[in-house]
């Protein structure tokens, strides 16, 4: 199991643009993925349940991927997030 | 595209009285959809005279020819009925010139009468003839219509647009045309699609062959032509196509000058894409009126998202 810990800086939050790309680049894995976000969790594949959770400005998540490709999931979606500017 | 369309056509669709001249009808053709007043000739000036097309004279006309002598009428009479010139439309139910009559029966052209106004002949004439000597551009689809709105299904070949509209017509929904549409700019912004004559009603099934769908569902089935508002495309589901999630997509297709919203939907086994696309038909319509469910709930989600942020300490 592959876990991240990111403090979301972006003055917007999660809002529906970027997390349309957080589940677009989740969805190209088979590992399970997951969003935490204080005590709720949410999996990364599905957009309803990730724009649900209106993560906010200067707060942390945590992802989470199991499967073969757990690594290579978090990397992607590590990246996807320093490139919408989510998080540093 | 039609290049001509007999004034005998014109007699029938736009509802016109024949006069004089009914034996001329189907050989005399119509090319513009401008429609000539001829007021100036009257007086004589001939410079500009646009011959080809349909001639339309009303109350001003009439009684200023009432004004002139025989023998100026039946000159200038003469000189407007050309091989050319197509009919003459007399409004408001006068009574033609009978030195037009003589002109006109001379050079084998019909007059053709309306109770209606010059304006308003005027204006039924020109969007039949617009409608029918229009640009035509032919486009591989199905065109139907939900709960009154013009849906184009685009795709590829085998995709099951057909099929998706049998089980439309199911649900009570209507076919205009299936394979080939037929679609021609009716102004600036109208797009308007039907079906080739040869193909009106039909539609072709895999495995089944043609079916007449007037024949087997009736006549609340089809409809002959309609405004096209949105055009859904068919895809074949593919993991690395990104597909709108959310509903916000400003996809369009352009179609000479107009241009018309678009949807892509994946096709996948198990997923009903004749209840995706009525969907997404009513979902458009709710847009035009002016509720738009995906803004409501990006403004919802913003105002969450403010509530849950931290100041940064």
């Amino acid at each position: 199991m592959e876990k991240r810990d990111f403090h979301v800086t972006a003055e917007t939050g999660i809002h529906a643009r970027p997390a349309t790309l957080l589940v677009q680049s989740a969805s190209k894995f088979n590992s399970e993925v997951t969003l935490q976000y204080g005590d709720k969790s949410v999996n990364l594949k599905s957009i309803m349940g990730v724009m649900s959770l209106g993560v906010g400005q200067n707060t942390d998540i945590t992802i989470t991927a199991e499967g073969d490709d757990e690594k290579e999931a978090i990397e992607a979606i590590a990246q996807t997030m320093t490139k919408e500017g989510l998080s540093e | 595209m039609a290049d001509s369309v007999t004034v005998a056509e014109l007699v029938e669709n736009v509802r016109l009285d024949v006069y004089t001249g009914e034996a001329y009808l189907k050989d005399r053709r119509i090319t513009t959809s401008d429609i000539s007043r001829p007021g100036l000739e009257l007086t004589g000036y001939f410079d500009y005279y646009p011959a080809k097309r349909v001639q339309l004279l009303g109350i001003t006309e009439t009684s200023f020819a009432k004004r002139m002598t025989s023998a100026e009428l039946t000159d200038v009479m003469t000189k407007m009925s050309r091989p050319e010139t197509p009919a003459f439309v007399v409004s408001t139910s006068l009574e033609p010139p009978k030195e037009l009559v003589k002109a006109a029966e001379a050079a084998k052209i019909p007059i053709l009468g309306t109770k209606v106004t010059s304006s308003r002949v005027l204006s039924n004439m020109t969007s039949y003839l617009e409608g029918q000597l229009a640009e035509r551009q032919s486009i591989h689809g199905v065109l139907v219509d939900i709960y009154g709105l013009g849906v184009l299904i685009t795709g590829d070949s085998g995709i099951g647009k057909s099929e998706t509209a049998l089980e439309l017509i199911k649900r009570g929904h209507r076919l205009i045309a299936d394979d080939r549409v037929e679609v021609y700019q009716q102004d600036e912004q109208t797009l308007v699609g039907e079906a080739p004559r040869i193909l009106n009603h039909l539609l072709e099934i895999r495995g089944i062959g043609i079916i007449d769908v007037m024949n087997l569902f009736g006549a609340g089935a089809v409809r002959g032509q309609t405004d096209i508002d949105l055009i859904v495309h068919l895809e074949n589901w593919s993991p690395d196509t990104p597909f709108d999630r959310l509903g916000n997509g400003t996809e369009s297709s352009q179609f000479f000058d107009v241009r018309v919203p678009k949807v892509s939907i994946p096709v996948k086994t198990g997923r009903n894409l004749a209840i995706i696309i009525e969907v997404a038909a009513m979902n458009f319509r709710a847009r035009s009126m002016g509720y738009d469910a995906t803004k409501v709930f990006d403004d919802n989600l913003n105002s969450l998202i403010k509530e849950n942020s931290k100041k940064d300490d």
